[in-house]
């Protein structure tokens, strides 16, 4: 039988044929949460009076929502997951390292994998040619003690592009595309399968930023199949050994292809409050902004922070605007630094705050006033997102986010990305 | 399985930062607590206007973004009997089951505010006894449903030591 993306893993990771539409039960390689669900895992597994991991290397907290920590409850619920971390032997990435899903491809996840996470966004990973996967805090517990999960095999979408894209559009501009066709639950229960030429020639960082949306039209996960840039990234990462070609068979079943031609496209921007109400920036140019945040497991890597750098070197930010910049991992964090970037970016206005979620979830760092109005590189904007349910969310690429931070409103990054 | 209650509507696309929003982050360890703030940025005061049993009656993909277990944990604390939609987001379907708070697909668009329904969990219909008709609903996977009638995940698991499919 041929088989997708998903269905090879899925087949692998159950030890029979996987195939759309079954029911299977899965061996998972990392059961992972974060400090907004790992405590209510923690607090299942002792009510099952389970005391153990599957495997301690392979269960993962992460401290990347509130941190550091803004507010006592939120500090002790960071001591019941280092607590239970010594324990049972689990890991811990603490409120330094930064946001889970960036320290998974980072640090951990190979091709072939299957994480479970109790985070939406677990699904960044898929980029690698893994299976991930967000779930709540109960099935994530599951994983954690019994290193086994459920699935129902999900149908595929086939997402071919094809064409370059033109100065000023990036990957970014590309998934709020696609969400904006599929719509906000266009994908539910299904996989994507990103494919095509554009794809091919995409960077590791691209590749994470359409992975790490594609639960924005409702999929469980996003995959890219491995290939001669998979490899480079894991060698980069110390993980060389552990390339494998994970590809789609030729003639694998597709329930629905989306063919788009990159080089037609054109910056985007999802309008307030679902990230499906996308209009291209020249709808969207002249929208007042009162804050401009750079970040989140979307867009926090060192290649957005180095566009944002390249727009904003030498310049100031309009005035009445906040720039907020989040770095999506220390080692992020530290590249920048090295490179200068850092210091570009504060010159030019920015705020840079520790490693981490920032003010996407709306608990610190940034939350918005009331009737406020921001333009932010993260997955969502749902009301109340950002902490207040009387302010405003944009999403755009970092340099649409960067060039408007200059212009006091959201701005085309065309007008100065003439070419590239 | 009978449940029979009053429906409360609400429209498209309630995401889980509307249920159980970011801002009381800090409340996730104090459930009972949060639950008092259930949906309250979608309906002021909503938690004070359900009565024990009462269904949520949603249009399109309820539940959709962060996968936040808490958003169907408070809805059931706050005494919600089920939840009717036209289509649930995947994650959220799955936390609903795992927390014991029965969620079902069905056209929601024919029943109205303060109907009086009964949902008959093995037959899969729901009846809108207001208004004298019945509307099936897709049935749950047999997984779910064992999930379900062993009351929630953790149940199931202790009960059967691992998964029982």
């Amino acid at each position: 039988m041929p088989k997708t993306i998903a269905e090879k893993i899925l087949s692998e990771k159950s030890g029979g044929e996987a195939k759309k539409g079954q029911i299977v039960i899965c061996n998972v390689s990392w059961a992972i949460a974060q400090d907004g669900t790992g405590p209510l895992s923690i607090h299942r597994l002792r009510e099952a009076g389970i005391n153990k991991v599957f495997d301690p290397e392979r269960v993962i907290f992460f401290i990347d929502h509130a941190a550091p920590s803004p507010k006592k409850e939120l500090s002790n619920a960071h001591q019941q997951i280092r607590s239970f971390a010594r324990e049972t032997g689990a890991q811990v990435s603490d409120f330094n390292r930064g946001v889970c899903h960036q320290r998974m491809v980072e640090d951990f996840v190979n091709p072939g994998d299957l994480l479970i996470g109790a985070d939406s966004h677990t699904c960044t990973s898929g980029a690698l040619g893994a299976f991930s996967t967000g779930m709540g805090s109960t099935d994530v517990a599951i994983g954690m003690a019994l290193g086994k999960v459920w699935l129902r095999v999900p149908s595929t979408i086939k997402i071919e592009v094809s064409g370059t894209f033109p100065p000023g559009v990036y990957a970014k501009d590309l998934i709020l595309y696609i969400i904006g066709q599929l719509t906000a639950d266009g994908a539910t229960y299904k996989a994507l399968e990103f494919c095509g030429p554009t794809i091919s020639a995409m960077s590791m960082s691209d590749r994470f930023t359409l992975c790490n949306m594609s639960v924005e039209a409702g999929a469980k996960t996003g995959l890219i199949a491995t290939d001669e840039i998979t490899r480079e990234y894991l060698v980069k990462q110390g993980r060389g050994d552990r390339f494998r070609e994970i590809v789609a068979d030729p003639d694998a079943e597709y329930e629905q292809v989306l063919s788009i031609k990159a080089n037609e496209l054109q910056p985007m921007v999802a309008f307030p409050h679902t990230v499906d109400n996308v209009r291209t920036v020249t709808q969207a140019a002249g929208t007042k902004i009162d804050q401009v945040f750079i970040g989140t497991c979307t867009n926090g890597r060192m290649q957005d922070l180095q566009i944002v750098a390249q727009i904003l070197e030498g310049k100031q930010i309009a005035q009445g605007v906040r720039l907020i910049v989040t770095p999506a991992s220390r080692a992020i964090y530290l590249e920048a630094l090295r490179g200068g970037i850092i210091e570009k970016l504060i010159n030019a206005g920015a705020a840079v705050t520790s490693p981490g979620c920032g003010p996407c979830v709306g608990i610190h760092q940034g939350v918005l006033g009331d009737g406020e109005a921001c333009l932010s590189t993260q997955n969502r904007n749902f009301l109340g997102r950002m902490g207040n349910p009387e302010g405003f969310i944009y999403l755009s690429s970092p340099a649409t986010a960067a060039y408007s931070a200059l212009k006091g409103e959201i701005a085309d990054p065309r007008e100065i990305l003439t070419k590239k | 399985m009978i449940l029979e209650g009053n429906a409360k509507k609400f429209g498209d696309n309630i995401s889980t930062d509307l249920i159980a929003p970011g801002r009381l982050f800090h409340l996730r360890n104090n459930l009972p607590e949060l639950a008092k703030h259930v949906l309250e940025d979608a309906e002021p005061n909503f938690y004070e206007k359900i009565q024990k049993g009462d269904f949520i009656v949603a249009g399109r993909n309820f539940g959709l973004g962060s996968s936040r277990e808490h958003a169907p944990a408070i809805i059931k604390i706050a005494g919600i009997g089920a939840i009717l939609a036209q289509s649930v987001a995947r994650i959220f379907f799955r936390n609903a089951i795992n927390v014991g708070l029965p969620v079902f697909e069905c056209d929601t668009t024919q029943i109205d505010a303060q109907d009086h329904l009964r949902v008959d969990v093995l037959k899969g219909t729901v009846e809108n006894l207001s208004k004298g008709i019945s509307l099936p609903f897709n049935p749950l996977p047999k997984i779910m449903v064992d999930i379900l009638n062993d009351g929630g995940l953790v149940a199931h698991i202790q009960k059967h030591g691992g998964f029982k499919l």
